[in-house]
């Protein structure tokens, strides 16, 4: 048993090496999968049944060293440290996306409408810059674009609630009130898979009946790639709140010992202010 | 602090490495990763290297000779690609693994089964790359920036080159993650963050700059990836997209990645010159500074490499005042680095002759991009071979330079053996000098118009091409005597005292520990006065 001033450190990592060849083998048959290769498919369920024992048989590793104490309070900052990191990078893979957004909005498309601009002239005669669009080669014919008031409105509504309900089971955790923890969980979990059930009645909608698709120009790509890679991160992070409510209901955190919770309500928030910019600049504005 | 070690879930106490080939891919232990990062660097310097050869046999000649066009392209797209993700930032990473624990009086890096990953992804990432020189296409050709839309007009290559780019994103951002955690929370009682060896401050920055735009590539490919196989219009003008909004967000991920390549080299340089010149580092706090504002700098200055593709003039002249903001704090090193020098008591081992050879060198090649950041000027220099010899210069005689420096410093301690001097200045002067007859004529030819990029070109440039190839070859094969040394040397040799070089013991916690330092090195912190 480690000492509380010492610092755990694994002999040796198994589970590494299991992740590259599960990660390897999905993006090559993702790859393959595109190319129109029909191995594609078979190679991204292996790659993805390899992925999820990897994640399992690590976290399962790291879950119950951390039950067996051996995790002093340097650890735990280092495990600290680099989930903010990681949060961090994770924020500026959206920014690539939001970049894209800003940049197309701001000045592409006015520059593609500006009738002093020798493209306006000689490309793009009679475009005319306007938001939303899909470009002056109409690519994917007409849409209709996604009101903020209906669905979206109520899906911040939700996310900003379960925001409430994280912090709200973290108040419990931290005075030691189970119950009050595991409620906070519940509902923070339900209100997380309502949110991706309902965008998914967005997409449905959007799909079928407004004629927006992934392919509806620039609008529909901005619109599907920056609310779908959210909308992955919210699925991710419930899983993640789904895994600490079972250890929570296990009893594995003390009001002292927590860093599982602490990080999937980090990564909660983050996936909260996301969609805040979201909401404001991809359906509002 | 202590350091306590498990294995799996018993409580057991092992102190030695594993046996056999499966030490390799389960260790946990920075130097044993260390030592994989570098080897791994060090065989890719060889795959790009032979890649550059081929471009330089071609091009040896006017008129075409060995290569079909086609396949001269994807060796100018691998090789770039190879020597950045594959040679020059694993070896870095082999570097930051191996000294900054030693260096902080850390246990071992504070993640120490992500460390093992990090490295892991990159011989699967590196395979996915190589297996598109075998498919219908090729590999990818369009250049290492994947420009659309000529980068979609490829063949199959395309979505293998680009899941390569996101597993090399994802093990840059953990070992990057690792790092500044490490530095952040391993130092040992004392070692302050004014006290960090400029080494360790340099890879801080380094690792601030790889968490912050790797991501923005990653996002950058994928949506090259929707652009050509699910219809999204982000690069196409037709659907409201914008080809240069590529460029943009690949120049705000290449820029800063210059210096992710560059700033470790500045570390590595700041712990040569004083222990050879056996005086402290001269203005240390203002290489932090200046350190810190190069960083700054990188992510203001991204559109310099874009002046020619249409910008506002507002965007020209905010571009080209902002880049040469960077000459100020990288002349403060520059000063510092000589100054430290003034005076010395100086002594000229192979470390510190590379070193030496990366101050002037790495100078000149940033005059040379202090010319093309002025925008009316670069006009004329844009896509032709004076930007060739430009980033060579920095990136050869500058990260390059530097890499072999590090080993010949640290090679005594990690091996416990010293190096064949004889052989080291041998490898040296060789290197030095055919660097310069291969990329100086270059700038000659790039000036007079010799576009990058092509495998033939007009008869007028055929003396300063043939000069360049002749420098080439002699440079690469030089390189084999640098990989005798590093075998000797793990072979056998001369012991190495703990100080390695005299009076190093006053530069750094690495020269008090043994040479080869043991299996976990500084159980026990350090004290840091």
């Amino acid at each position: 048993m480690a000492s509380h001033d010492s610092y755990f450190l694994p002999h040796k990592a198994i589970w590494p090496i299991v992740g590259s060849i599960g990660l390897t083998t999905l993006l090559a048959g993702f790859a393959n999968f595109l190319n129109g290769a029909a191995i594609g498919p078979m190679m991204m369920w292996l790659g993805a049944a390899i992925m999820i024992t990897m994640l399992v048989g690590w976290f399962g590793t790291v879950i119950k060293e951390s039950v067996a104490g051996w995790y002093s309070h340097q650890v735990e900052i280092s495990f600290r440290w680099g989930m903010i990191w990681f949060i961090i990078s994770e924020v500026f893979f959206f920014a690539a996306f939001f970049g894209a957004l800003y940049y197309t909005r701001v000045l592409a498309i006015p520059w593609m409408g500006d009738e002093d601009s020798i493209t306006n002239e000689f490309l793009w005669k009679s475009f005319e810059s306007a938001w939303p669009t899909n470009g002056p080669g109409a690519i994917g014919g007409h849409f209709e674009p996604m009101g903020a008031w209906g669905i979206p409105a109520l899906n911040t509504l939700i996310l900003l609630s379960s925001g409430v309900t994280v912090t709200w089971a973290h108040w419990g955790l931290l005075a030691n009130k189970r119950s009050q923890l595991i409620q906070g969980l519940i509902a923070t979990v339900a209100l997380g898979f309502l949110f991706v059930v309902l965008q998914a009645f967005e997409y449905h909608e959007a799909y079928t009946e407004m004629g927006l698709t992934l392919g509806s120009g620039i609008y529909g790509s901005t619109f599907f790639m920056l609310t779908g890679f959210h909308g992955l991160h919210v699925t991710i992070g419930a899983i993640m709140l789904t895994v600490v409510l079972l250890r929570s209901a296990r009893g594995h955190f003390s009001p002292e010992h927590h860093f599982a919770f602490e990080a999937a309500a980090w990564y909660w928030h983050f996936v909260d202010v996301v969609w805040l910019g979201l909401f404001i600049f991809v359906y509002w504005l | 602090m202590s350091a306590v070690t498990h294995e799996d879930l018993h409580d057991h106490h092992d102190h030695g490495p594993a046996k056999g080939f499966l030490r390799w891919v389960f260790t946990t232990n920075h130097k044993d990763i260390g030592t994989l990062y570098l080897t791994t660097a060090l065989i890719m310097f060889f795959v790009g290297g032979a890649m550059s050869l081929v471009i330089r046999a071609e091009l040896f000649q006017p008129g075409l000779q060995f290569v079909d066009p086609g396949f001269f392209n994807q060796m100018t797209t691998l090789h770039a690609l190879i020597m950045v993700f594959g040679a020059v930032m694993p070896a870095f990473a082999g570097l930051a693994n191996w000294m900054i624990p030693i260096m902080i009086g850390a246990p071992d890096m504070a993640l120490p089964r992500l460390n093992n990953w990090s490295f892991w992804l990159l011989p699967f990432a590196f395979a996915l790359l190589a297996s598109t020189l075998f498919m219908d296409g090729g590999a990818p050709a369009a250049g290492w920036t994947l420009y659309p839309p000529l980068v979609l007009q490829g063949g199959n290559n395309l979505p293998f080159a680009i899941f390569s780019i996101h597993l090399l994103g994802i093990s840059s951002i953990m070992a990057a993650i690792n790092i500044i955690v490490t530095i952040f929370n391993m130092r040992a009682p004392g070692m302050t963050m004014m006290k960090l060896p400029m080494f360790v401050w340099t890879w801080l920055i380094t690792a601030f700059l790889l968490i912050l735009v790797m991501p923005v590539f990653a996002g950058a490919v994928t949506m090259l990836l929707t652009d050509k196989f699910f219809g999204t219009s982000f690069f196409n003008a037709a659907g409201g997209g914008d080809p240069v909004l590529y460029q943009h967000l690949f120049w705000f991920f290449g820029h800063p990645e210059v210096y992710i390549l560059i700033l470790p080299s500045f570390g590595v340089v700041s712990q040569i010159i004083p222990t050879f010149a056996r005086k402290p580092l001269f203005g240390y706090s203002s290489m932090v500074y200046a350190t810190a504002s190069i960083g700054l700098l990188s992510f203001v200055v991204w559109a310099h490499h874009q002046y020619t593709v249409g910008m506002p003039l507002a965007g020209e002249l905010y571009f080209t005042y902002a880049t040469m903001l960077i000459a100020v704090p990288t002349g403060v090193k520059v000063f510092n680095w000589v100054a430290t020098m003034w005076k010395g008591a100086m002594t000229f081992e192979t470390p510190m002759l590379f070193a030496i050879a990366f101050v002037v060198l790495f100078t000149f090649g940033g005059f040379t991009g202090l010319m093309m950041s002025i925008s009316p000027a670069d006009l004329q220099y844009h896509d032709t071979y004076f930007i060739v010899a430009h980033f060579h210069y920095v990136l050869v005689p500058g990260a390059v330079f530097a890499l072999i420096a590090a080993t010949y410093f640290w090679l005594p301690k990690w091996t416990g053996h010293m190096y064949d001097e004889r052989l080291g200045k041998l490898h040296f002067w060789l290197t030095a000098i055919s660097v310069n007859v291969l990329f100086f004529p270059q700038h000659f030819s790039g000036l007079a118009g010799m576009p990058r990029r092509i495998p033939d070109y007009a008869v007028q440039f055929a003396e300063f091409n043939a000069m360049s190839s002749i420098g080439a070859f002699i440079f690469g094969f030089s390189q084999l005597i640098f990989v005798y040394v590093i075998i000797k040397a793990i072979r056998g040799g001369q012991p190495a005292t703990d100080e390695v070089w005299e009076g190093a013991a006053e530069h750094g916690l690495e020269w008090q520990l043994p040479s080869p330092p043991p299996y976990h090195s500084w159980e026990v912190a350090p004290l840091v006065k």
